[in-house]
This record gives C-alpha cells, sequence and structure tokens, in this order.
C-alpha cells in the first residue's frame, strides 16, 4: 500500500523515452495486408490451387507453431502472426500442381527446423519460408517445377483451367543459355502477361503489379525501407543491361529478368525479412547489391542448373547478413570513427 | 564389475557419436543407408578392438614421445586387413563406402580409445572398452541411418534380406544428402541430450558432461613432456 501524502511513484527506465506503438503482431499484419492484392491475382489465375496451398501452409505453420512452443514450454507465439506471414509466402512460393501433402511437410520444415529449433521468431539464420522452398525444390524436384494447374483442380473447374501449362520463361531462357541457342524472342503480349501474372510460375510470385502494389503499402507503412529491394532489383537491372548489351543475341532483354520469376517478391517481402538482413542502411545496400548479383549468376551461367536463383540468392545472403552487420556498424555518437 | 563398466561405458554414457561426437565424417558421409552404416561400424569395431589389444600388450613397450606415430602403424595395420578382406568377400560394399574405409585410420575414435584406454589398462578391459564402443559406435550409425534411407529413399533395405517398406512414393531427397546429415545428426543428438536432462533432473541433479570431453582426461598437448 503507497503511504498518504507521499507523491505518486514513477517508472525510471532509459531511453528510449517515445515509442510509435510499433509491434511484431501490426508489421505482421501490414504484411499480409501487402500480400493480399498478390493473393487475389493468385486466386483469379490458380483458382482453387491458391486457395489449397496457401490454406494447407498456414495452417500447418500455425499447428506446428503451436505444438513447438508446447513442447519447449515457451509463450505461445502464434498471436504474433509471424506463423501466417510463414505460411503464406511459403505458399506464394509453390507452384500451382504440387501435392498437398509436400506443402504440409515443407511448412512443417519451415516452422520446427528453420525457426523454432533457432529459438523462434528472432533468432532465426535464414528465412524460414526460404529455407523451405529451397529444401522443397531439392527434395521435390520434379513436383517443384511442374507448371499448370493440379488434376484436382481442374476437374473441379471442369476442364475450365485457362492457366498455360509448359515451361516458364525463366526455364526457356535458361534452356537456350545452356544449349548456346539464341534467346527466344518474347512478344510484348508476353510481357504484358508477366506484368499482370497471367503466366506459368509460383502462386504469388506471378503478378508483379499486385506484388509492386503490396511493395508500395510496405514502404508507406515504413516497414520496410526502400534500400534492399532498390539495390536488389537495379543491380539485376545493371547487370543484364550490361549483358544484354555485349551479346544481344544470348541474353534475355533487361526487363525480362525482371518481370519473370521470383524478383519482385523476393525483394519486396523476402530480403527485407527484418531478422535475416542487416540491419544499418549501408549494410542493407551491400545485401541487396549480393542478392541481386548471385540470382544474376544464376540466371545466366550455363554450367549451373536452376533457371531460378532468387531463393539462393537470398539464402547464401542470408547467411552473411551477421558478416555484413559487423562490418557496417555505425559509428557511436561521440566515437572517432 | 570394471570389466562390466568398461564395456557400457561405450554404448550410451559415453557413446563416441552421440555424447562425445568423435568420428564424424564417417558419420555424416556413410549414414545414407543402413547397410553402409553397418559395414563401417562392423568394419570400425573390429579395428577398434584388434588395435585396442596390440596396444594394450605393447602398453610398456612404446616410448611416449612416439607413441602417436606407433598408435598410427598399429590402427594402419588392421585397416589394410579390413579393406582387403571387404574388397575381396563384400566387394559392393567395399564401393559404396569407398574412401571411408582406408580413412578408419585417422578415425578419432579409434585414435582416441588408443589414447585414453588402452595405452593406460591390460588386455582384457581395453577388448571390453573396444568392444562396447564399437558397439554403440555401430548402433549409433545405425540409428542415423534408418533415419535418413527411411525419410529420404523411403524404404530400408539390408543387403536385399530385410526390408521394411515405408513411404514409397512420399520420399524427401535431402535427408541423403549431406545437408540431410547435419539435420539428422543434429535432431538426435539434440532429443538425446533433452533425455539426459529429464533423466538428471528426475534424480535433482544436472546431466554431466562425458570425462573425455574434459581436458584432464587428454594428454595429447603434454606433448613430450
Amino acid at each position: 500500500m503507497k503511504p498518504e501524502n507521499q507523491p505518486e511513484l514513477y517508472i525510471i527506465s532509459s531511453s528510449p523515452h517515445t515509442h510509435e506503438g510499433s509491434s511484431v503482431e501490426r508489421i505482421m499484419l501490414d504484411v499480409l495486408i501487402a500480400l493480399a492484392p498478390a493473393f487475389a491475382a493468385s486466386l483469379y489465375f490458380f483458382k482453387l490451387d491458391a486457395l489449397r496451398l496457401t490454406g494447407t501452409c498456414v495452417a500447418t505453420c500455425l499447428i506446428a507453431e503451436w505444438l513447438c512452443r508446447k513442447a519447449m514450454k515457451r509463450e505461445s507465439s502464434i498471436r504474433d502472426l509471424s506463423a501466417v506471414v510463414t505460411g503464406v509466402l511459403l505458399a506464394f512460393n509453390l507452384p500451382p500442381s504440387l501435392p498437398t501433402w509436400m506443402a504440409v511437410a515443407g511448412s512443417l520444415f519451415a516452422i520446427t527446423i528453420c525457426k523454432q529449433i533457432f529459438g523462434g521468431l528472432g533468432y532465426n539464420v535464414f528465412n524460414p519460408a526460404l529455407a523451405a522452398r529451397a529444401f522443397m525444390l531439392i527434395s521435390f524436384t520434379g513436383a517443384m517445377t511442374h507448371w499448370s494447374s493440379s488434376d484436382w483442380a481442374a476437374s473441379l473447374a471442369s476442364g475450365a483451367a485457362d492457366a498455360a501449362t509448359g515451361a516458364t520463361p525463366l526455364g526457356l531462357i535458361k534452356e537456350a543459355v545452356k544449349t548456346g541457342a539464341s534467346i527466344p524472342h518474347f512478344s510484348t503480349a508476353t510481357i504484358m502477361k508477366l506484368a499482370s501474372g497471367n503466366i506459368n510460375g509460383c502462386l504469388g510470385e506471378t503478378s508483379a503489379l499486385a506484388l509492386l502494389l503490396g511493395g508500395a503499402y510496405l514502404l508507406y507503412r515504413k516497414v520496410i525501407t526502400w534500400h534492399i529491394p532498390t539495390a536488389y532489383i537495379g543491380t539485376v537491372f545493371i547487370y543484364a543491361c550490361i549483358l544484354h548489351m555485349v551479346s544481344p543475341a544470348t541474353s534475355a532483354l533487361p526487363h525480362m529478368h525482371l518481370l519473370s520469376g521470383g524478383l519482385i517478391i523476393g525483394a519486396f517481402f523476402m530480403a527485407t525479412d527484418m531478422v535475416t538482413s542487416p540491419v544499418t542502411k549501408k549494410g542493407m545496400l551491400i545485401f541487396g547489391v549480393g542478392c541481386g548479383i548471385i540470382t544474376m549468376l544464376i540466371r545466366t551461367v550455363k554450367t549451373g542448373s536452376y533457371p531460378e536463383g532468387v531463393s539462393f540468392a537470398i539464402l547464401l545472403m542470408n547467411a552473411i547478413t551477421p558478416l555484413i552487420n559487423r562490418g557496417c556498424r555505425n559509428r557511436v555518437f561521440g566515437t572517432k570513427s | 564389475m570394471k570389466l562390466f563398466t568398461d564395456f557400457t561405458r561405450g554404448l550410451f554414457r559415453e557413446n563416441p557419436i552421440f555424447r562425445l561426437l568423435l568420428g564424424m565424417c564417417p558419420t555424416l558421409a556413410v549414414t545414407t543407408s543402413l547397410e553402409n552404416a553397418l559395414g563401417m561400424g562392423l568394419a570400425s569395431t573390429f579395428v577398434l578392438v584388434c588395435s585396442n589389444v596390440v596396444i594394450s600388450l605393447l602398453r610398456n613397450v612404446i616410448p611416449s614421445a612416439v607413441r602417436i606415430p606407433c598408435f598410427i602403424v598399429v590402427i594402419a595395420t588392421f585397416v589394410t586387413v579390413v579393406d582387403l578382406l571387404m574388397q575381396a568377400y563384400a566387394p559392393a560394399l567395399a564401393a559404396s563406402l569407398g574412401i571411408f574405409i582406408p580413412l578408419i585410420v585417422v578415425n578419432c575414435i579409434i585414435l582416441g580409445r588408443a589414447e585414453a584406454f588402452a595405452s593406460k589398462n591390460p588386455v582384457i578391459y581395453s577388448i571390453a572398452d573396444g568392444i562396447g564402443m564399437g558397439i554403440g559406435f555401430t548402433v549409433a550409425l545405425a540409428i542415423i541411418a534408418s533415419m535418413r534411407e527411411f525419410l529420404g529413399a523411403g524404404s530400408i533395405t539390408v543387403w536385399g534380406d530385410i526390408a521394411l517398406k515405408g513411404i514409397h512414393n512420399k520420399t524427401m531427397v535431402l535427408f541423403v544428402l549431406p545437408a540431410g546429415g547435419f539435420i539428422s545428426l543434429g535432431l538426435i543428438i539434440g532429443f538425446i541430450n533433452h533425455i539426459q536432462a529429464l533423466a538428471a533432473r528426475a534424480k535433482g541433479g544436472v546431466a554431466p558432461l562425458p570425462l573425455e570431453m574434459d581436458c584432464r582426461h587428454c594428454n595429447i598437448c603434454k606433448f613430450g613432456k
């Protein structure tokens, strides 16, 4: 009991004293809102498969998160929505025809092995969704590179599945690079399809416009800063321009590299993951440039076998993020250099 | 009683892989299938027991200053025997284990037991120690390999006789690749440490570190003293 006629006690703590009111929940909610246009686009283009895979991934991630925290006797963390974000991002990185059990296996891998074993949100070295995608790409190579809607969705839609089947634009480019043939010509109509998203690819990565809309929202909400996306996409663009100038016959147009594959979703939603990217502005620029160079190396070097390199590029840069942080420390106020 | 303690030490309390973390290179490399793991485990056990016997017999003859080269010569002899035997009678296994059979020479467990046990104890105890450590190593390899083969290849096959039909078309290839080796080993060691901690807590204490992980019980750095 507080004695009478004594002033009220104040809590005294060190700075910072003002708080803008942001929280993990709010940031994760912002990311989910930013992913909504891309989800709408994937629902439009891939119909039921988008719903099936996204639902599976989100549900499995939430259950795995709850079970892990329970098993480790820690506070439950499913309310912070980070597991939902991981589930959605993982689903957006899967091809529409993927069997459901593979999505379950990937989600379990993302939450248990890539996130909770390291100690949960904030302690993971690699972006869980991307690490799970790499795991699935290696484990289920056939299913992860099969680009058409599943039999299930096709039968439900009674043959009305209009998503194109066959190779992705990046797959065609890589094939041409490997065989030494000239790059296939992509018409303006194809490029418009790439921008809108009516093209082969993973669920959430196809519609560049929807992803850019989401990215703009994240920038507006200050969830991410411009450094990583700009450095990443800029590096890819410059690299592709140089390649195209040196040998126009054997390299794709720069805007093909920008619009196809997972570059946009990677640059705005994956590379900017707060836990696994550098903390300083300078570090972020280095991180983005590194991602861009590795992506383009994987995409265009003849000896490589993968047509797309965004996920591996970001994972590799995640691995050296502590090193970048160490090299890009800000000068502490009042000290010399 | 000491004989029994020496035998059981390697099985669980100081299991070479799960508790001492010795011999990690063959552990990660050959546990892609149960067949390879058993072959590797048995070959290592043979070398371990034989080298323990010889080194124990020679323990008063070998000068302390050159003991490591002497141990290596003894171990290399038995590895050559195993290598040639395997090539003669189990060529398929020899081919799939490849370079890892000659590399038993530098396996930390064998040199470690020679240094820490056989060079200080009579023959009979050294045999018990070798057999215990060898069985512990083989069982540990078999556990890791079963997990990896089951998840990565979908079924477990041992010399075509014992086959466990598993998740045929639901395989995760990653687990038979090197990354899967690290993940499996880490998960199993974590699980065993957890069990040990729980058991120790039930008795009202904390799980002890194995003695060999402690500097006081290794004299390799005191070379030439």
